[in-house]
């Protein structure tokens, strides 16, 4: 050993490689499994997401102006005719809209009569899509407003159509939604032609599946599924899926129900956040025992990370 | 031009600014919006490989492991996954560049082939151990076009390399 002491420092280049691979590569895995089990690294992931953000912003800048600047050059007889046709939607708006302040009252004189908790109308927050996440497992896209929005973990992402996802990491101004075709990314609806409750899952290539659904149970292609509302993330009655593909398999309990998402969920600019719903407390549960029970602590669980 | 077993050349050595700047325009590659396209490279591992090749003294585990970690998290990945297939590239890189630094550039590609085809084949590995899906043979093509890329990396990296303080027909430098 006192020879290698002794050696110039030329000689001493530290550990062999191969030490070194072997602790880096158990790094990763640690890493790796801290992450995937434990969601544990959410800290690590903010910090080092600001060391990438200033170039981010600075690659990402100059695509959406050439993208708007196209869209400004090029799509003006789109426009017009978007134009023409929003304007006619707008007029035939016109006397629900004028319904809207009297069925609001009425609707708050009959859930306070039927004791039932208010479901205030949502103000939500505008966000333009970044881009998409480029690992093929997960199906995420990335939102350019944050924590600077008080845009909060957990918060449901529509658009005109319907549920697009949902917020599952928040950086400082951008944040990341998880799409409901994503494969861990549970949703509970409703099918609202029989009032039957169950969850969609995502199937990872751009559809849903209806889960739990017993094998005689009167589903149908062509079926809306909207949110149900139980889970005090989502309101009730967005829409979520059209039912595309039932299957009986007698050897399971099951049917095999595939859904088409409304929302434009893949390709999309412009997106709503809107902030999650309080969930009531749970029987048994009193409310001073949790009375900081903000949206996104009580939904951390539901957004599984993959 | 390059510094075969038929090259002329003594290439100055490379500059700490240059690879840094290097990785960071990978880095940007990287950013764009560009998921629907399937056989876009991973510009990071492109360029980690050809330094790994070149430069083993000035480029580490470490600065691959980090680098990975950067990735992990722009690309919404699980940690670790990056950072265990760079890591391992930079070791398999370097491990091959005694060797590849004697054949012509596309037989250097050659040789990087299973490099870079490990290195997507680990991350998928890794999330079907996690309960991922396999996503399909599609993501074949983005080494493949690694592979195809490499000559023109190499040149582009190289090029700061090959130019002289002073023009001198007779030096080999």
């Amino acid at each position: 050993m006192s020879t290698l002491d002794e050696a110039p420092p030329f000689f001493r280049n530290g550990p062999t490689p191969f030490a070194r691979l072997c602790f880096y590569v158990a790094c990763a895995l640690i890493l790796f499994i801290l992450d995937l089990r434990f969601q544990a690294l959410n800290t690590v992931r903010q910090v080092l997401y600001g060391i990438v953000d200033p170039l981010r912003i600075a690659v990402q800048t100059p695509v959406v102006l050439a993208d708007t600047g196209k869209r400004y050059v090029l799509d003006l007889k789109k426009t017009q005719a978007e134009n023409q046709s929003l304007k006619i939607a707008q007029l035939k708006a016109v006397p629900l809209l004028n319904d809207y302040a009297r069925l609001t009252a009425e609707n708050q004189r009959l859930t306070t009569f039927l004791e039932l908790q208010h479901q205030a109308a949502a103000p939500g927050e505008i966000a333009r899509v970044l881009y998409s996440a480029r690992d093929p497992f997960s199906r995420r896209i990335y939102l350019d407003k944050g924590l600077r929005q008080n845009i909060q973990r957990g918060s449901p992402v529509i658009d005109d159509k319907g549920i697009v996802g949902q917020i599952t990491q928040v950086y400082l101004s951008s944040a990341e939604v998880t799409l409901i075709t994503d494969k861990n990314q549970a949703l509970p609806v409703q099918v609202t032609r029989t009032g039957q409750r169950s969850f969609v899952f995502g199937l990872g290539n751009g559809l849903v599946e209806l889960k739990y659904i017993p094998i005689n149970t009167d589903v149908r292609p062509g079926d809306l599924l909207t949110t149900s509302g139980i889970d005090g993330v989502y309101q009730a009655g967005y829409p979520v899926a059209r039912v595309t593909e039932v299957t009986h398999d007698s050897d399971d309990a099951f049917a095999r129900i595939v859904a088409k998402p409304l929302a434009e969920v893949e390709n999309q600019a412009l997106v709503l956040v809107i902030p999650a719903l309080t969930p009531p407390p749970r029987p048994g549960e009193s409310t001073a025992e949790n009375p900081a029970q903000t949206p996104a602590a009580s939904t951390a669980q539901s957004p599984s990370r993959r | 031009m390059f510094a075969t077993n038929q090259s002329t050349r003594i290439l100055k050595p490379a500059h700490t600014g240059f690879i840094l700047a290097s990785f960071a325009l990978a880095l940007v590659l990287n950013l764009l919006p560009t998921r629907q396209w399937l056989f876009m490279p991973d510009w990071v591992l492109l360029v980690l490989a050809f330094w790994s090749v070149r430069e083993w003294r000035m480029i580490g585990h470490g600065s691959a492991f980090w680098l990975g970690l950067l990735m992990d998290v722009v690309d919404g990945a699980a940690f670790g996954q990056h950072a265990l297939a760079y890591v391992l590239t930079h070791h398999g890189a370097t491990w091959l560049s005694r060797r590849m630094l004697w054949f012509s550039l596309w037989q250097q590609a050659l040789h990087l082939l299973p490099l870079f085809l490990g290195a997507t084949g680990i991350q998928i590995v890794l999330r079907m151990l996690a309960g991922g899906d396999f996503p399909g043979w599609v993501f074949v093509i983005s080494p493949l076009v690694s592979v195809l890329l490499w000559p023109l990396v190499s040149f582009l990296l190289l090029m700061p390399q090959f130019q002289p303080e002073t023009r001198d027909d007779n030096r080999p430098i």
